[in-house]
């Protein structure tokens, strides 16, 4: 192998903010190509028929599907923001080490509020409807 | 001095062969995403467990339509190019790393292409 650079050795590399947040926009991108598998279904079953679709709903309904579908919208809402800091790093900005904490703690608090605000109108705990 | 054969600069291809359109394609995709999933996640919350019949509706009406169409073309292409990137980093002999792409890649068109041909079904004939 020669004396070249060697990526770091996960197993001995503490856990930080920055290393977390990284690997977590790889899982969730991984888990959201799995979720459209419910997505591309529930089409198809709308596109079949109201049997099809009732057959999906109640899978959706199940404890088993809403487990799922909130980790879905958590994975999407943590993605699409953690996507925005990608995209604003690809641009050339946000580097500082300072910053790039900041912006993690943003996305996460960006992630947590967006879920929560889908789930509490999704369950009509708003009192409102879009 | 650079040691690229001036062959090798004016294609400014590198060594992956294909220059920057992996990365970019990554980009453009990921930058369309964002008002389409945020416009899709508002969509399906005035949807939630509706009957069949407002479900359709729904999806059938000519803005939700072509937004869906968009949306499923443009995730799948994004997903497809970002698994790529996951099993080049993980999977290392040539012959698994190969089969494995052509599986997420067949996968993500079959499953796109069967996505858009019920969302065109339902807005053409209910
Ligand atoms: C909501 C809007 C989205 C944005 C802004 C976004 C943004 C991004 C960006 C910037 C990257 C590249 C990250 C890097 O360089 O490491 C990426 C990777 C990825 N995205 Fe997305 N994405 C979005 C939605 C999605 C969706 C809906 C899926 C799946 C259906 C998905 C799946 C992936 C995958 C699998 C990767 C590769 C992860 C990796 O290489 O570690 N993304 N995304």
């Amino acid at each position: 192998m020669g004396k070249r650079p060697l990526s770091p050795h996960l197993q001995i590399y503490r856990p930080q903010i920055t290393s977390v947040l990284s690997i977590l926009h790889r899982f969730t991108g991984i888990a959201l190509a799995l979720g459209t598998l419910h997505l591309v279904f529930w089409i198809l079953a709308a596109a079949q028929g109201p049997e099809a679709f009732a057959a999906v709903q109640a899978f959706s309904d199940s404890w088993v599907g809403q487990l799922l579908m909130l980790g879905w919208t958590a994975a999407l809402f943590y993605h699409l923001a953690n996507g925005v800091r990608h995209l604003v790093w690809d641009a050339g900005f946000g580097f500082a080490p300072s910053q790039v904490s900041i912006s993690g703690g943003i996305t996460l608090i960006v992630a947590a509020t967006l879920t929560l605000l889908a789930w509490l109108i999704g369950t009509g705990q708003l009192g409102m409807s879009l | 001095m650079s040691m690229r054969s001036p062959l090798g600069r004016v294609r400014g291809l590198g060594s992956a062969k294909e220059g920057t359109g992996h990365w970019w394609a990554q980009r453009v995709t990921a930058i369309a995403l964002i008002p389409l999933t945020l416009w899709f996640a508002a969509g399906l919350l005035s949807v939630i467990g509706a009957e069949h019949g407002a479900a359709i509706a729904w999806i059938g009406s000519p803005v939700t339509a072509v937004l869906l169409v968009l949306l499923l073309a443009t995730g799948f292409y994004h997903a497809q190019l970002g698994l790529q990137v996951v099993l080049e980093d993980y999977v290392h002999h040539e012959g698994a790393k190969i089969a494995a792409l052509l599986c997420v890649k067949f996968a993500c068109l079959l499953l796109g292409a069967a996505a858009v041909f019920g969302v065109l079904k339902i807005a053409f004939q209910g």
